[in-house]
C-alpha cells in the first residue's frame, strides 16, 4: 500500500491540477495521488470542496432571460419586427 | 384566405420558431441566412438572443450595456453570416462574435478591473488559497437568494475581463474546454489554465461572504441553517 507523506509542497503542486481534477478530466495516475494527499490533508479538503460549491453555484439556474422589451427592441434594430409576433400563421393547407 | 405552407424556409421558420419550436435544422438554417432569408434571420435570433444576452450580461454587468452588446452581436452575424464556415457550430460563431464585442467594449472603457482583494498569486500565475474557511453550505440543497446572487455577480465582475469570459463560456454558458478555446480564439490548456484561475478567484470571494455570514450569524446567536 502507498503511503502517503504530507507536505505544502504537495499542497502547492494539488493547486494547479483542482480545476482538471473536479472536472474529472485528469489521469487516473494522479486522481489517486491527489485523493491520498487529500486524506490527509484538511485544507485541501476545503479548497477542493469550495472549489466544486463555486462551480456548482454558478452553475444554478439564473432566473433572468431576455426581457422582452430588450427582445423587442432587438427585433425592431434588425427590421425583424414582423417575424416577433406570438400566434402562428395561418394552418398548412395541402390541398392548395 | 389560407396560406399553403411550402418547404421554403421562411414558412417553415416563421411557422415553427415564431410558435417556440426549435426542431429547425442547422444546416438548414444556415444555408437559407446565407441565402439572406430574413425569416431564418429571425429564427436565428430567437434561438440564440437569451443565450448572447445572458452572457453579454454576465461579461459586461451592466443591462444597457448587455443590450447595446446584444444588438451588436445579430447585426454583425447578419451582415457576415456568409463569412461563417461552419467549422464551428452556430452558437459557438455567435458567442465569439458576442464576446469579442464585449471585451472590446470593456477594453475601450478601460474597466477598472478590481483584483478580488489580492488573491494571492505565486510566481507562475497561479492562485494560493487564502481562506480555508469550510462554508457549510451546500448548493444543492439551497435555492439561490437575491444577497448570494449579488455576491456572486460581483465576483464575476472583479474578475479580469480575460479570465471572466472563461468562466462564463466555461461554466455558466456549458461549454466544451475546446469550444471555449475557439471562442476566445485561445489554445486548449490556456483555457484551462484561465478557468483555473477563474475560479480559485471566485472560491475566494465567495469564502470570504460565507465566512462573514457565519461570523454574523454567530454573533447572534442564531441557529445557523447554513444558508446566507
Amino acid at each position: 500500500m502507498m503511503t502517503h507523506v504530507h507536505s505544502h509542497e504537495d499542497c502547492r503542486q494539488l493547486l494547479g491540477m483542482l480545476s482538471d481534477y473536479i472536472d474529472g478530466e485528469l489521469e487516473a495516475r494522479l486522481c489517486e495521488e491527489i485523493e491520498a494527499h487529500l486524506a490527509d490533508c484538511e485544507n485541501c479538503r476545503i479548497v477542493i470542496d469550495t472549489l466544486r460549491k463555486t462551480v456548482l453555484l454558478y452553475q444554478m439556474p439564473d432566473p433572468p432571460e431576455l426581457p422582452e422589451d430588450v427582445e423587442l427592441r432587438l427585433f425592431k434594430a434588425l427590421d425583424l419586427e414582423p417575424y416577433l409576433r406570438k400566434e402562428p400563421l395561418a394552418e398548412p393547407d395541402e390541398d392548395a | 384566405m389560407r396560406i399553403r405552407v411550402t418547404k421554403s424556409l421562411s414558412l417553415a421558420s416563421e411557422q415553427e420558431e415564431v410558435v417556440g419550436s426549435n426542431d429547425l435544422d442547422e444546416q438548414a438554417l444556415v444555408a437559407a441566412l446565407k441565402a439572406g432569408d430574413r425569416a431564418a434571420c429571425a429564427v436565428m435570433v430567437k434561438r440564440f438572443s437569451p443565450r448572447i444576452y445572458r452572457v453579454a450580461l454576465k461579461l459586461m454587468g451592466d443591462p444597457d450595456e448587455a443590450e447595446e452588446v446584444l444588438q451588436e452581436t445579430f447585426i454583425s452575424a447578419c451582415q457576415h453570416v456568409r463569412d461563417f464556415e461552419g467549422r464551428s457550430s452556430l452558437g459557438t460563431w455567435l458567442y465569439r462574435i458576442a464576446t469579442n464585442a464585449g471585451l472590446m467594449r470593456l477594453r475601450r472603457r478601460k474597466l477598472e478591473t478590481v483584483s478580488i482583494d489580492d488573491p494571492v498569486e505565486l510566481e507562475d500565475g497561479e492562485v494560493a488559497p487564502r481562506q480555508l474557511i469550510d462554508w457549510g453550505w451546500n448548493p444543492e440543497k439551497h435555492a439561490l437568494n437575491e444577497e448570494l446572487r449579488r455576491v456572486m455577480d460581483e465576483a464575476i465582475a472583479a474578475l479580469p475581463e480575460t479570465l471572466r469570459a472563461t468562466f462564463i463560456l466555461r461554466d455558466i454558458e456549458g461549454l466544451s474546454t475546446a469550444e471555449t478555446a475557439e471562442t476566445l480564439g485561445i489554445s486548449e490548456s490556456a483555457a484551462k489554465v484561465r478557468l483555473h484561475r477563474a475560479r480559485m478567484r471566485l472560491r475566494e470571494y465567495l469564502t470570504e461572504y460565507f465566512a462573514a455570514h457565519r461570523a454574523s450569524v454567530a454573533e447572534r446567536g442564531d441557529h445557523d441553517d447554513a444558508r446566507p
